[in-house]
């Protein structure tokens, strides 16, 4: 049974009160809480090293699974090593999700998502990333995501980090055969001294596939942001990334983007930005009654929501 | 209501933009109009407390607001409608409604006000107001803020502009309806005759200072009449005021 942390941790990263509806695995503390399955959808424990095999019947259709993870002890440090099996023709939606809450000690929550679409099929990936607890507990997580499109297989993956992390690597990566397409919108804000470093690898190895890498970030504080991301095109498809970044207060953010053509027709874009909120955006929230703090909330909730 | 003495106002580099404006707000439609550069813009600026005049005092229902923060003064009842708006990532028009009217205003309120502005308020109360919006879009949307804020004096810069002429009477009507609803003081920088054409009062705003003071009837034909006087004030508005009637 989950105590009060420990729901409020799934309510944030998962926006679960009760049980979902569905198929869902849930680790906590290392440890799994609650698994059901259903006729289309098997979620089977690793026996290699930590972690599940979730498969998806080929064709299953407006099915979902979550899979939270949460931890509320001090000092953990916990590694999973989850593999997706979409099938064939199959479109479903995937939430998954880490909240940490510790006090005395530094917790760590190190995932590896490893994601196999098969033909035509379809995911829509959602992940949160969520921390509380005292000031000098540091909550680290490094996702990792490996993503393998088959033809025409399409993928969109949601990933939000606000604040409350202190230390993340998140890395993703894909490879994307004829007809499929990758689209990764991220947002991140980072405060204090917090560290946030996103890289991105794409190959777009088949004939019209296409990648989409959208990031949006707040830095505030002392904190720091990276985003890497290489798009390789190497055959007619189209690929764009765009990093769009919010700097406040003493905050460093570094954005490289890079992209390879090894084909003339790939087509391949990117998009960077960083600058501090404008001041007339400012000074129009200003005029509507808005304190200066309260319509810089405003827009930095806007930018991200 | 909004009392102006002896208004000067210098840039950082010492250029003066502004020097002794005095001006009284207590009509119903006060139009400020004249020459490009004339300082218009900046007045209005002066009033919402985005510009601090570098000498003289403003006063608002009798109280001195000269020092007074952009905030304070939209709390007490100023509203200010920029002449370029500005354009938000990520905020809706919904959002933007809702921090003007100080409240979360539900959608049928904020439909009301779109369609004041001749927006179909289905298309519009979820758009972001980023690059997506047009000129003409983003200029209704600032006039619809102005609206929802329902204050004691709302000041508008050139509301007229990127807005076809097709509906421009509504425009008037919205700024008579505003009148109707909140019994505030509108100020409304135009070149447009249709605009002064409803104002009670009417101010020519040249070289940093004020040209001509008065009512519609004394001042409106003084300028219209004038554009063949050789003054590149009066010839601008007398082009624009061809420009509407062809």
């Amino acid at each position: 049974m989950l105590d009060a942390i420990e729901k409020n941790l799934l309510k944030e990263v998962a926006e679960l009160d009760s049980l979902p509806v569905g198929a869902y695995n849930i680790r906590a503390n290392g440890q799994l809480d609650g698994r059901h399955t259903t006729a289309n959808i098997d979620i089977v424990t690793k026996t290699d090293k930590p972690g599940i095999d979730i498969y998806i019947k080929p064709g299953t259709k407006n099915e979902s699974v979550h899979i939270p993870v949460i931890i509320s002890k001090a000092g953990l440090k916990d590694l999973v090593y989850n593999d997706f099996h979409i099938g064939e023709g199959a479109d479903v939606t995937i939430i998954a999700g880490c909240g940490i809450h510790n006090c005395g000690g530094d917790s760590e929550h190190d995932g590896i998502h490893t994601f196999y679409l098969a033909k035509n099929a379809k995911l829509r990936y959602v992940e949160k990333h969520y921390g509380e607890g005292d000031a000098t507990s540091k909550r680290v997580m490094n996702p990792t995501t490996i993503v393998h499109l088959e033809e025409g297989a399409q993928m969109e993956m949601e990933t939000t980090q606000i604040a409350g992390i202190d230390d993340t690597i998140r890395k993703t990566s894909g490879d994307l055969a004829a007809g499929a397409s990758l689209v990764v919108r991220e947002k991140i804000m980072t405060t204090g001294e917090q560290n946030a470093v996103t890289d991105f690898v794409v190959d777009m190895n088949g004939e019209g596939s296409s990648a989409n890498i959208i990031s949006r970030s707040v830095a505030k504080d002392h904190s720091r942001q990276e985003f890497i991301s290489r798009i390789n095109g190497n055959c007619a498809c189209a690929g764009h990334s765009e990093c769009d970044a919010i700097i406040m207060d003493d905050a460093c953010v570094l954005a490289s983007p890079q992209l390879t053509a090894n084909s003339v027709d790939a087509s391949l874009i990117h998009e960077a930005a960083i600058g501090k909120i404008a001041g007339e955006q400012l000074i129009k929230l200003m005029t509507l009654g808005l304190t200066e703090q309260q319509a810089e909330e405003q827009i930095v909730n806007g930018f991200l929501k | 209501m909004l009392e102006l003495q002896h208004i000067g106002f210098e840039t950082d580099d010492n250029k003066e933009i502004l020097h002794d404006v005095s001006l009284t707000v207590n009509e119903r439609f006060v139009a400020v109009t004249g020459p490009n550069g004339g300082g218009k813009s900046t007045l209005a600026k002066v009033i919402a407390g985005i510009y601090k005049p570098t000498s003289g005092r403003i006063l608002f229902d009798g109280q001195d607001i000269t020092n007074m923060s952009i905030t304070d003064r939209a709390n007490l009842g100023i509203s200010y409608a920029f002449q370029q708006p500005v354009r938000f990532k990520g905020l809706q028009v919904k959002d933007l409604l809702s921090l003007a009217a100080g409240k979360n205003t539900s959608v049928t309120e904020a439909c009301n006000y779109l369609s004041e502005v001749g927006l179909c308020a289905r298309d519009y109360v979820d758009r972001e107001v980023n690059a997506s919006l047009s000129g003409g879009e983003l200029k209704r949307i600032e006039i619809a803020m102005v609206l929802a804020r329902g204050s004691k004096l709302s000041v508008f810069d050139e509301p007229e502009a990127g807005i076809d002429l097709w509906s421009f009477q509504n425009l008037i009507r919205v700024f008579e309806k505003m009148y109707e609803q909140t019994r505030g003081s509108i100020l409304i920088i135009s070149h447009q005759e249709r605009i002064l054409n409803i104002a009670d009062k009417i101010v020519v705003v040249k070289n940093g200072g004020i040209d001509k003071i008065g009512s519609r009837d004394e001042i409106l034909p003084a300028i219209l009449g004038s554009a063949d006087a050789g003054s590149a004030a009066c010839s601008v508005l007398a082009d624009k005021v061809e420009g509407v009637r062809a």
